[in-house]
């Protein structure tokens, strides 16, 4: 007897038809949410407007706390941004046979977290306007110039490796959609697509312009959080001042980057009805990505306090303030909320499901919003001064409302995109029928 | 330079503490060189940034500090109350600030804090756009029409000197049609400003606001070229003995920012802050 064993990988004509689907299927509620993430998103740039109309006086920010929301804000999506790229690069690099539904999506959650955070460095400036002085004027040796330059050269990177395997994509939707779309995307379609027949030589040169890609996409994009770490590390303050602080921010952007990833893998597979593609191995498999680096991030954190906090030096005061002060409830609201319970919850077997774990990752992705904070504001609220009085900083509703818009600009980005693009990547969908074909890598 | 036609810098014959004090600084040097047996050589080292030796030896320049003598100061805070009124600052723009600082037998003494013109200045090397830059003489300064308020500076100073103008500044009465680093005034909404050692009033060898201002003569100018400091009474002492001879020191030496600003302590108190 014979058992026939349900492969829990999708065949090539399944992928297929999901990669497409979101192209095709669009709808009253595709718009309707459309319609209210763009309102979010409206209500952001008013609040912007109002902003620039009032001066940062508008933000809850003072001369002791001068950076809270904002940059707060550029280190979380920036983190989320090239935690997924990498994850990505790290998948193709290591060839995990279950990567192929997902690297499409993660570097798209890769660019539009990018574009989300890269605007906080200009949106937290007293002079916009001055934004390019960075270019006229830039001086090398600040941190600020750093970031500037990693930032510019990352959003390009990651542009290239989201295009690079898109390009057969879009040969196939210029072949296959046909009348199925509108002019303007045929139009689309052809022109990206680069005259992509898929030649030998063609093939030859795009798999290993995606090989170099993912490796280079991974210095390039941990050179992003490593510098966003030295704005802080190189100034004396208290809770900054410290050498673990590049590799910490490293670990922190993979770890919110992966959590971002299964939430919005659970979004979308429940949307488009991707079930047969997207499975429950899929989900578990990143749980278990999530244990091994939620548990290094809190072995990171451990080893960051403990060198701290033994000494009581100057840092003490500020520790203090983290673990049993005024931002006590924050801190171990993320430890237990943030990490701790999610890991409980996907290492468990009955709460190690498709919905179990989606809720520990979006728990994870909350948790590392706090986390940031937390690292940015104490910082600063410690006043290192002798006889200086402690700040507590609360953000004002600007700051409040422009920060939920530039989420929501994340799925609103996914959804236009996703209307636009497939949604997995056809070309490498790592099937067998692929393999067989000479398709796919 | 300056504002030749400014009414804060003419309008100031009020004052007996506008006189041209400084300007006797010269005179003042060469006369405490042939009087004392203590020349600029032998200032302690760790006290003496190393720019001044060099520029010393070639140049004839002003190198201005600040001498603070905490057992004077009596935190009546007319510094600050004078530094706002001749900058036209805002309140929350303290480019000086008294702390009240409290030692372990209860006992008070205060602890004027301004920008300590570090050799070394972390401010300076964080600026993204050199709106952060230091004068020949030696002083910190911000261009803030080159300033785009990204506050780097602000997280970046060890001593919290420096301040970002959230609100519009207040409108001086008369109109200042150019502000320049030496005189930053009005200031500009949306980037930093700090104490500049009136820049203003000392290229005229006048006496800063706060040093002017201050009527327990706690606070003095000191030109670290010619060894020379003078406090609000217009009385001249020599820098390099003054130093010594009351143990001053410099706050977070530790850190090798070298402040051009010394201490000397109050009552004995422990210094470790």
């Amino acid at each position: 007897m014979t058992i026939a064993l349900k492969s829990p990988f999708p065949t090539q004509a399944e992928i297929r038809e999901a990669a497409v689907k979101p192209i095709l299927q669009g709808g009253w509620k595709w718009w309707g949410l459309f319609a209210v993430l763009t309102a979010i998103i409206a209500a952001g740039v008013a609040a912007y407007g109002y902003q620039v109309m009032k001066g940062l006086s508008v933000t809850g920010l003072d001369q002791r706390v001068s950076w809270g929301f904002y940059i707060s804000n550029l280190i979380f999506f920036m983190g989320i941004s090239y935690g997924a790229a990498i994850a990505s690069a790290v998948m193709r690099l290591t060839s995990v046979p279950w990567r192929h539904g997902l690297t499409r999506m993660l570097e798209t959650i890769g660019l539009a977290a990018a574009l989300s955070g890269a605007l906080f460095p200009v949106l937290d400036l007293g002079r916009p306007d001055r934004a390019w002085y960075l270019i006229r004027y830039g001086q090398i040796g600040s941190p600020v110039v750093w970031d500037v330059i990693v930032v510019t050269n990352y959003l390009v990177a990651v542009l290239l490796f989201l295009y690079l395997p898109l390009i057969p994509d879009m040969a196939f939707c210029r072949d296959q959609l046909g009348q199925k779309v509108g002019r303007i995307r045929r139009i689309l379609y052809r022109g990206l697509a680069v005259g992509w027949g898929g030649r030998p030589n063609q093939r030859r040169v795009l798999g290993q312009s995606i090989t170099v890609m993912s490796i280079l996409i991974i210095p390039v994009a941990a050179a992003v959080p490593s510098v966003l770490a030295w704005l802080f590390a190189v100034t004396v303050r208290p809770g900054w001042d410290s050498t673990i602080f590049a590799p910490y921010f490293v670990l922190a952007a993979i770890f919110s980057g992966v959590a971002a990833l299964v939430v919005v893998l659970a979004l979308v597979r429940k949307a488009y009805h991707l079930e047969s593609v997207i499975t429950e191995q899929h989900f578990k498999m990143l749980g278990y990505g999530l244990i091994a680096l939620g548990a290094a991030y809190l072995y990171f954190m451990v080893a960051e306090y403990v060198t701290e906090g033994y000494k009581m030096g100057e840092s003490g005061t500020q520790l203090e303030l983290v673990l049993t002060g005024r931002l006590a409830w924050l801190f171990w609201t993320f430890v237990i909320g943030g990490i701790i319970l999610p890991i409980l919850a996907i290492a468990l077997p009955f709460t190690r499901n498709i919905l179990g774990i989606t809720i520990a990752a979006f728990a994870m992705v909350l948790g590392m919003y706090a986390k940031r904070f937390l690292i940015v504001v104490p910082g600063l609220a410690e006043s290192i001064l002798p006889a200086g009085k402690l700040t507590i900083y609360h953000p004002s509703w600007v700051e409040i409302t422009i920060t939920v818009a530039a989420a929501a600009a994340i799925p609103w980005f996914l959804m236009v995109f996703f209307r636009l693009f497939p949604v997995i990547s056809i070309y490498e969908d790592g099937t067998a029928e692929a393999a067989a074909s000479g398709e796919g890598e | 330079m300056g504002e030749p036609g400014n009414p804060a810098t003419t309008a100031n014959s009020r004052s007996w503490s506008r006189r041209r004090v400084l300007g006797g600084f010269g005179a003042a040097a060469s006369m405490a060189a042939a009087v004392t047996v203590i020349p600029l050589s032998q200032i302690p080292v760790a006290s003496r940034p190393e720019s001044i030796k060099e520029a010393s030896a070639t140049t004839t320049n002003r190198q201005w500090g600040m001498v603070i003598d905490m057992r004077l100061c009596d935190g009546c805070n007319q510094c600050q109350v004078d530094c706002q009124k001749t900058h036209y600052l805002a309140k929350d723009q303290e480019w000086i600030k008294v702390f009240t600082l409290v030692d372990d037998q209860g006992l008070k003494s205060f602890m004027p804090r301004l920008c300590m013109m570090c050799e070394n200045a972390p401010c300076l090397k964080v600026c993204p756009t050199g709106a952060t830059f230091k004068n020949p003489e030696g002083i910190i300064l911000v261009d803030q029409s080159k300033c785009i308020g990204c506050r780097m500076c602000m997280v970046a100073c060890p001593y919290e000197a420096r301040y970002f103008n959230y609100k519009k500044p207040p409108t001086p009465p008369a109109p200042y049609p150019n502000p320049m680093p030496e005189f930053p005034v009005p200031q500009q909404q949306g980037t930093v400003g700090k104490c500049i050692l009136c820049a203003h009033y000392t290229e005229k060898g006048q006496l800063p606001a706060c040093v002017a201002g201050c009527s327990m003569n706690a606070l003095f100018i000191a030109d670290l070229n010619s060894d020379v400091m003078a406090n609000g009474s217009g009385a001249i002492f020599q820098v390099s003995k003054y130093l010594r001879d009351s143990d001053a020191y410099r706050y977070k030496e530790e850190l090798n920012t070298s402040p051009r600003v010394w201490y000397i302590a109050g009552h004995g108190q422990n210094l470790d802050f």
